[in-house]
C-alpha cells in the first residue's frame, strides 16, 4: 500500500515536539520534554525509509528493529510497535527519554545524512508511554523452573536481568541497598527528565511478572555473594551494582563546605525530596551562585536542578570544548535555553575558604586543546597565565565516578586493576553461577547498555542452569526468548 | 522493638532484625529512615544478639530525627527501614593490653569492641566519661567484661573527676605494656585521647561520625582526611588511626546543616506543642 518513500517524498523537517516553556520550566521539576501525540508520532514515522538495509539497528546497543517498529506505528498498531520494541528493549518509556539517540540509532539514521534523522527516541517514548497508560504487559504463560535467583542492585542492568528471569520460571528477587528500588533513574535523573511515576510504572511491570524487591539491603554485608550461593538456596546471582563512587577534585579547599558531588546534590534532591525541606527532613542548603564541574549527563542534571531550586547562578565548568562534552546532546541544549552559564575550556585549580570552612570563590585556568589522547578527544592543555577566579559559594562536582567498593571488599570474586569486576564472555564472574553486568564491570555507561548487559547476563545464566534459550535475543521472532506467534506463550525447556 | 530510657535525652532501641544480628560485627553501623519523609541517620550498632535475633541502638537526642523518634519509637512499632550493618568492622588486634574509652554517647558503640576484645583475650581497661551522675548507663554491662574500669564525670559527682583524657593519663601511668587504644565519642573527645597517646605513641583507633547520606559510597558526604588521604567513613571505615585523622575538618563538616537542623528542630517543636530553652526542648505549659 505505502508507495515506495524516497528522500525527497518524506517529510522534510522532524516533527517538533512540544516543550516546556524555559521561564516557567525552571521553576518547576515538571517534565521538558512533553512527548509526541498520537497524530505527531504517526507524522514522524513516515520520515523513515525503511531502508533494505538500516543503519540504525546497528547502532542500537540492543538491536531493536526499528523500522519495524516505526512501520507499525504507521500502520496505527501501537500495541505492535511496543511487542516490537519490548522484544528486545524491556524499558521503552525511559529508554527514549535518556538514551543518547544522536550518538547512537539516530546518529546512523540514513534520512541523517541529508536531513534531520527520524526522531527515534521520540517515538520510542511515545510506545512506551502508551503501554504505561494503558498497563500493556507482555505476560507470557509462565513455567516455574524452581531456580531461585537474587539480583544485587536495582538499576536498569538488575532489572532487565530480573524480567528475563522471571519469564523464565524463576523465582527471582532483587535486592537494594536503598529504601526504594531504580538505581540511578531513581535517585540521579531528575524528575523534569525521567518523572518518578515511570520508574514506578516500570518496577510495577517486573512485579506483576513475580519479581520480589527487598530494599534496604546491603548485600555484602547483611550476606555475601557467596553466602547467596551456599547458605540462601540462590541457584545464580546476578550483580548490578553500578559505580556510584564520586571521584574527588583533588585540588586545595574540595573538603570546605559547600563543596560537595552531584551525586550527593542529587540523592538528595529525587531520592530524599529535599526540595521540600523543611515538610521532609533531609535538607539541601544551596548556594547563590552555584558552579557545577564536568559537564556529563550528571553535571547537567546537577546543574539543572540548582536553577530550579532556585539559584541566582549557575555556571558550568568544563575543561574540553562544547564539542568533547559527553552529555545527551537535548541536555545541554535545554541547559543553555534555562539561562545556565558555560565557561568551556577551563579548569578549576583551587576552591577558595572564605576562613570558617566554607566557599568563596574559585580559581580557574583557561585550557586549549592539544593533541588526541587514548580516547581519540584532543588533550585539554592549561593555558599560562590565564588564571582567574570565578565568585561562588557552592561548587558541585559531577568528574565521574569509580566502583563501588563493597562487594570487592566482602567477596573473593576477581576484580580489575579499577575494582570493577571481571567476567567472561557470558558475563560470568570468576565465582560459577555469578554474573554482572552494567556499570560494575564496564566503568560509568548508559542506561541501554547497562540493561542490554543484564539481558546478556540472563542469557548466560540461562545456558549455565539449563534452561534453553530460543535463539538470540535479537531475534525479532522472539519476545524475551519466548515465541511471539502466539499471544499466549509457552516457554521451552531443554 | 523493645526500649528502655537511660537519662532524659538518652534512649535504647532493641530492634528485631535476625538477619542484620547474624551478620553484625563490632564497629559496625546501620541507616535508619523512622517514616517515609524522615532522614537517612547513621547510628552505631551497641548490641547485637544473634540468638534472640536483636540489635541494640544507643540514641541521644540531639535535633529533630533523634527527637521524633524518641516520642514515636515504642515498644510493639517499627521503623520504615533500617539498612545495614555498614562500614568495615573493628579489627580487634593482637594487642595483649587495651584502653577502650568511652565519651558519653560512645559508651554504647565501644561496648561490643570491648567485648570483642575480651573474648580474644586481652586485658580490657575501660574509660567512660559521662557529664555527670545522672547520665551514666551500661556501668555494670562494663563491669562483667573489662579487668579495670575507670569513670569520669565532667563534675565530681561520681568516680574521677575530668574528663576520658585523665582517665587515659591514669591508665597509661599504671600500665606501660598498653598496646593499643580505642576510643569512640564526641570529635573533641576523640581528638583529645588522640592527642594524648600520640606522645607515648600508642596505637589508637577511633570511629567518626561525619554527616552521611546513603552510608554506601555513593555521595562522598561522609569524606575525611586521614594523614594526605581522601576517605569515605562509610565504607572505608568508620574506624581509622586517631593519630592521623583531621578532626578539625570533621568537625567544620559536622557544621554544615547547623541553620537547617534549626529550622526542623524549631517546626517540629511548635508542630508537638514542645519548645528549645537553653537548647533543650521541653513541653508547651497547658
Ligand atoms: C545523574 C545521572 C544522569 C544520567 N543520565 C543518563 C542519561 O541521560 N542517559 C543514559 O543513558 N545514562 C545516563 N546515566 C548513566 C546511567 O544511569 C547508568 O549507566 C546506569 O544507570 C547504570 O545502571 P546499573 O544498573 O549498572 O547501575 P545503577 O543504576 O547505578 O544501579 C545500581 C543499584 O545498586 C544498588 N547497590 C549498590 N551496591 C549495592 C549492594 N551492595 N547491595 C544492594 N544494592 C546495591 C544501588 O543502590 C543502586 O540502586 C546517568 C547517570 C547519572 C548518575
Ligand atoms: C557512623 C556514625 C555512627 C553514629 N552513631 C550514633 C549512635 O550510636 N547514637 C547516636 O545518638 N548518634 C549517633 N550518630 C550521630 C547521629 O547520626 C546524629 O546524631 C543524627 O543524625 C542526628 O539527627 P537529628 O535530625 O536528630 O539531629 P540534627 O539536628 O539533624 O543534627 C544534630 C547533629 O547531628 C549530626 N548529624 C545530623 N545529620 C546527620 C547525618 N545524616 N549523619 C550523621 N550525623 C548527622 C550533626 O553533627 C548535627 O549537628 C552516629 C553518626 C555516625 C556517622
Ligand atoms: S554516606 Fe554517602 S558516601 Fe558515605
Amino acid at each position: 500500500m505505502i508507495k515506495k518513500r524516497t528522500i525527497r517524498s518524506i517529510p522534510q523537517k522532524r516533527t517538533p515536539v512540544r516543550e516546556l516553556d524555559p521561564k516557567v520550566r525552571v521553576t518547576n521539576f515538571e517534565e521538558v520534554n512533553c512527548g509526541y501525540t498520537e497524530p505527531e508520532a504517526m507524522l514522524e514515522s513516515e520520515r523513515c525509509l525503511f531502508c533494505p538495509d538500516p543503519k540504525c539497528i546497528g547502532g542500537c546497543p540492543v538491536s531493536i528493529n526499528i523500522p519495524a517498529f516505526i512501520k507499525k506505528i504507521g500502520e496505527k498498531d501501537f500495541r505492535g510497535a511496543y511487542d516490537v520494541i519490548t522484544a528486545t528493549n524491556l524499558l521503552p518509556a525511559v529508554c527514549g527519554r535518556v538514551c543518547p539517540q544522536e550518538n547512537q540509532c539516530e546518529g546512523v539514521c540514513v534520512v541523517g545524512e541529508n536531513l534531520e534523522p527520524v526522531a527515534i527516541g521520540r517515538m520510542e517514548r511515545f510506545v512506551g508511554d502508551l503501554a504505561i497508560a494503558n498497563n500493556w504487559v507482555n505476560l507470557p504463560f509462565i513455567e516455574p523452573a524452581k531456580y531461585r535467583i537474587g539480583i544485587v542492585g536495582s538499576g536498569p542492568a538488575g532489572m532487565a536481568c530480573a524480567a528475563d528471569m522471571a519469564k523464565a520460571g524463576c523465582d527471582v528477587t532483587v535486592f537494594e541497598a536503598f529504601h526504594l528500588a531504580g538505581g540511578v533513574l531513581r535517585y540521579g535523573i531528575p524528575d523534569f527528565r525521567l518523572p518518578n511515576t515511570v520508574v514506578d510504572a516500570e518496577i510495577e511491570k517486573l512485579e506483576q511478572l513475580g519479581v520480589r524487591f527487598e530494599c534496604n539491603t546491603l548485600v555484602g554485608r547483611l550476606f555475601t555473594i557467596e553466602q547467596m550461593i551456599e547458605e540462601l538456596g540462590f541457584h545464580a546471582v546476578f550483580i548490578g551494582t553500578g559505580a556510584g563512587y564520586p571521584s574527588m577534585l583533588g585540588i586545595p579547599g574540595d573538603s570546605l563546605n559547600g563543596v560537595l558531588s552531584a551525586n550527593e546534590l542529587l540523592t538528595r534532591c529525587n531520592l530524599m525530596a529535599a526540595r521540600n525541606f523543611p515538610d521532609v527532613d533531609t535538607p539541601l542548603p544551596l548556594g547563590k551562585h552555584v558552579v557545577v564541574v564536568g559537564a556529563g549527563n550528571t553535571a547537567m542534571d546537577a546543574l539543572r536542578v540548582c536553577q530550579r531550586l532556585g539559584a541566582e547562578k549557575v555556571t558550568c565548568v568544563y575543561r574540553r570544548s562544547k564539542t568533547e562534552c559527553p552529555a545527551r546532546a537535548e541536555e545541554v541544549h535545554h541547559a543553555e535555553q534555562e539561562g545556565i552559564e558555560f565557561h568551556w575550556l577551563t579548569n578549576p585549580v583551587e576552591i577558595i575558604d572564605d576562613g570558617a570552612g566554607s566557599v568563596a570563590g574559585m580559581r580557574c585556568i583557561r585550557m586549549e586543546l592539544g593533541e588526541p589522547d587514548d580516547s581519540g578527544r584532543r588533550r585539554p592543555l592549561p593555558v599560562k597565565g590565564s588564571e582567574f577566579e570565578i565568585e561562588t559559594d557552592q561548587v558541585v562536582f559531577a568528574i565521574g565516578t569509580n566502583a563501588n567498593p563493597i562487594i570487592g571488599q566482602t567477596s573473593k570474586l576477581k576484580l580489575n586493576k579499577w575494582g570493577y569486576l571481571e567476567t567472561n564472555a557470558e558475563l560470568m564472574t570468576s565465582i560459577a553461577g555469578v554474573f554482572a553486568g552494567g556499570d560494575i564491570v564496564t566503568g560509568a555507561a548508559t542506561v541501554i547498555e547497562a540493561m542490554g548487559a543484564g539481558r546478556k547476563a540472563a542469557r548466560g545464566m540461562k545456558a549455565y542452569l539449563g534452561l534453553r534459550d530460543v535463539g538470540p535475543v535479537n531475534d525479532a521472532a522472539t519476545l524475551f526468548g519466548i515465541d511471539l506467534s502466539e499471544h499466549n506463550f509457552n516457554r521451552i525447556r531443554a | 522493638m523493645t526500649r528502655e530510657d537511660y537519662s532524659d535525652v538518652t534512649y535504647m532501641l532493641e530492634i528485631h532484625h535476625p538477619l542484620m544480628a547474624r551478620a553484625a560485627k563490632p564497629g559496625q553501623f546501620v541507616i535508619v529512615m523512622s517514616h517515609r519523609e524522615g532522614e537517612r541517620i547513621p547510628l552505631t550498632i551497641a548490641d547485637f544478639d544473634a540468638e534472640r535475633g536483636t540489635i541494640t541502638l544507643v540514641i541521644q537526642a540531639v535535633g529533630k530525627t533523634t527527637l521524633e523518634m524518641q516520642q514515636t519509637c515504642r515498644a510493639g512499632t517499627s521503623l520504615y527501614g533500617m539498612a545495614g550493618p555498614m562500614g568495615i568492622p573493628s579489627n580487634p588486634g593482637s594487642a595483649k593490653k587495651v584502653i577502650c574509652v568511652g565519651g558519653g554517647l560512645g559508651v554504647a558503640p565501644v561496648y561490643p569492641q570491648a567485648r570483642a576484645l575480651k573474648q580474644n583475650g586481652a586485658y580490657v581497661i575501660g574509660v567512660l566519661g559521662f557529664r555527670n551522675k545522672d547520665l551514666i548507663f551500661w556501668e555494670e554491662k562494663f563491669r562483667a567484661i573489662c579487668d579495670e574500669l575507670i569513670i569520669c564525670t565532667d563534675d565530681g559527682s561520681a568516680g574521677l573527676k575530668g574528663f576520658v583524657t585523665d582517665g587515659i593519663n591514669q591508665a597509661l601511668e599504671n600500665h606501660k605494656d598498653v598496646g593499643e587504644v580505642v576510643a569512640i565519642g564526641p570529635p573533641v573527645m576523640m581528638k583529645a585521647s588522640a592527642e594524648a597517646t600520640r606522645a607515648r605513641g600508642v596505637k589508637t583507633m577511633v570511629s567518626l561520625n561525619p554527616i552521611m547520606v546513603d552510608g554506601t559510597g555513593m555521595c562522598g558526604g561522609c569524606r575525611v582526611k586521614i594523614g594526605d588521604e581522601v576517605k569515605f567513613a562509610c565504607v572505608d571505615g568508620p574506624d581509622f588511626d586517631g593519630h592521623k585523622v583531621d578532626f578539625d575538618d570533621l568537625m567544620i563538616r559536622l557544621r554544615r546543616y547547623k541553620e537547617e537542623e534549626r529550622v526542623a528542630t524549631e517546626r517540629w517543636s511548635e508542630t508537638c506543642r514542645m519548645r528549645m530553652v537553653d537548647g533543650k526542648v521541653v513541653p508547651l505549659p497547658e
